[in-house]
């Protein structure tokens, strides 16, 4: 049993009765970095130095006394998209494979602290465009409970560490499910939060009005703590919500007790494998013994959700990309015949295929002759999206399926079908169109590979997501379950 | 549906991207299976429908004008390509 394995509190408590040191949860982490991660490969870069100093500073104080923050002492990874000053950041991509950020993301900072160990910047699709890792420039990560599949994406390396037990937390981005696809196939916890819940400054945007950073833990009780250290307004960050951040953690009641649950047709229907749907099935089932009561319902809009993501979240990332320019940072060709042509070369050159095929389709959405008919219709679409769920919340406190369609694929197996690769999202992708918060927690395994449970909430309600999830991890034993190394 | 060698070069002109004749091509037919999909939405009748631009509804969210101490030159050019005198430098912008 790892030292992972425990409990937060119990963590905490060892600290306070010395029976624990930082230094030792920290030297935990790199130890089974050293025994795993070449089979896993979470990780872009490693701040080995750095966090055995943070922990060595964080052991005085702890023999010197005084208050803690609230991770304290535990080891976090952070997605190479959220920037850490002068450690680097990379986003997965050849462009910023030198890029050494000048300041901290503002969740960086709330984790400063909240006193956690920073261990490392972690693998992701590039520009968090993908769904599987491996359109990371740099290599692939691997699925911890089979190497031959992917641990999806694009906070792939996020899952994996988490579940591979290289890090006690970590964090990701979420913007058509990229915290919550890859916590299912690694059969780990995965929170994507409220719209604006969580600052973004520092978070390298996508996609400016789905963006959310998150948390993928081991236990929802660990969910619910780093969303408490990092919740909240920020000055920053003109598009973060100015709401009171409520106790996540006393949330945690394990009662039920006449929740409604509604579970859309559409998300059980034809194109989730079956043993995924009985996974979800059975969970249900579960969570009716605990005294919640559940009914089909329909959130109509649902096939369209996908290629309104598509238009809207390519759009948007088109004009985000367009900083990447080789003037001030990132790669710049050699040789440009003027200004223009250095942005064309410096772009080419620095971008994988994946990242110019979604600013190809964003261009042509927003081009002139276009923009009404593909923009502006998707944007429309996106209404009647979250009208569909504001109707199904008036009746039901949280909405209840499988996280994805299937479980992990196999490594190479969707590399040259990019509408395939979508459609994995599929379940994923209308929250945050809506903007809502869902969590994916572990509900079983289907040959060896993870399934996750979604349960999605009302915007700001993240206390029932949790809630939820928590009652019905702790009466079940997927979440006690660790892959074969 | 498929868009034309044309289009594909326009919007990659748009996007400052330099694309090979093979790049040209592939996009040219991925781009115009995944239009052909989006399609779909038409069925749909969105007269009078808002668009959504933002799931958070917050308007001119403004602060004091208040000076704040600026980013050192150095830092700001840590990453630079290529510097001089405390710029960015880069090909000439006018003949």
């Amino acid at each position: 049993m790892s030292l992972f394995d425990l409990r937060l509190q119990e963590i905490h408590n060892r600290f306070a009765r010395k029976e624990l040191s930082v230094s030792e949860l920290v030297a935990c982490s790199f130890d089974r970095i050293r025994q795993v991660e070449e089979k896993v490969r979470a990780f872009l870069t490693l701040d080995e130095e750095q966090a055995r100093a943070r922990a060595a500073e964080l052991d005085k104080q702890l023999s010197d006394g005084g208050p803690r923050g609230l991770l304290f002492g535990l080891p976090g990874g952070i997605k190479d998209n959220i920037v850490t000053e002068g450690l680097r950041t990379t986003c997965a991509s050849k462009f910023l494979a030198n890029y050494e950020p000048i300041y901290n993301a503002t969740v960086v900072e709330r984790l400063n602290s909240a006193q956690s160990v920073t261990i490392g910047k972690l693998n992701m699709d590039e520009f968090a465009m993908g769904g599987s890792n491996e359109n990371s420039a740099f290599h692939p990560t691997y699925n911890p409970w089979n190497t031959e599949y992917v641990p999806g994406g694009s906070s792939g390396g996020s899952a994996a560490a988490v579940a591979a037990g290289e890090v006690y937390f970590a964090l990701g981005s979420d913007t058509g499910g990229s915290i919550r696809q890859p916590a299912a196939y690694c059969g780990v916890v995965g929170l994507k939060p409220t719209y604006g819940l969580v600052s973004r400054f520092g978070l390298v945007a996508f996609a400016s009005s789905l963006d959310q950073i998150g948390p993928l833990t081991k236990s929802v009780e660990d969910a619910a703590y780093v969303l408490q250290a990092i919740a909240g307004h920020d000055p920053l960050d003109s598009t973060s919500a100015r709401v009171d951040i409520p106790d996540y953690i006393s949330a945690l009641s394990g009662d039920v007790k006449g929740l409604r649950i509604g579970v859309p047709k559409e998300y059980v229907g034809e194109g989730v494998a079956p043993q995924v749907r009985e996974a979800v099935f059975a969970a249900l089932r579960e969570l009716e013994r605990l005294g919640a009561e559940w009914e089909e319902i329909s959130l109509p809009h649902t096939r369209y959700a996908v290629a309104t993501y598509y238009l809207v979240a390519s759009s948007e990332a088109s004009s985000n990309l367009a900083r990447f320019d080789g003037v001030r940072y990132g790669v710049r060709a050699d040789n440009p015949d003027n200004l223009i042509d250095l942005y064309r070369k410096s772009r080419s050159e620095g971008f994988g295929s994946e990242v110019k095929r979604r600013i190809m389709l964003g261009t042509y959405a927003l081009s002139s002759g276009y923009y009404d008919a593909y923009y502006l219709k998707a944007q429309k679409v996106r209404t009647l999206i979250k009208r569909d769920f504001d109707k199904a919340f008036e009746k039901f406190d949280v909405i209840v399926g499988p996280t994805t369609p299937t479980t992990a694929f196999k490594i190479g197996e969707q590399v040259n079908d990019p509408l395939t690769m979508y459609l994995n999202d599929i379940l994923t992708i209308p929250v945050n169109l809506a903007g809502i918060p869902a969590i994916s927690v572990p509900c079983g395994l289907v040959d060896g590979l993870p399934v996750g449970l979604q349960i999605i909430g009302k915007a700001f309600d993240e206390t029932t997501v949790l809630r939820v999830a928590h009652a019905f991890e702790q009466h079940t034993e997927h979440h006690k379950l660790r892959p074969q190394l | 549906m498929s868009i034309g060698m044309k289009e594909v070069e326009h919007v990659a002109n748009l996007a400052r991207l330099a694309l090979s004749e093979e790049e040209k091509r592939l996009y040219a037919e991925q781009l115009g299976a995944i239009l052909a999909y989006v399609g779909q939405l038409n069925e749909l009748d969105t007269d009078g429908i808002e668009p959504t631009s933002h799931a958070l509804a917050l308007v001119n969210v403004l602060r004091e004008d208040e000076e704040r101490a600026p980013w050192p030159i150095d830092k700001v050019l840590l990453n630079a390509p290529d510097a001089e005198e405390g710029q960015f430098k880069v090909p000439a912008v006018l003949e």
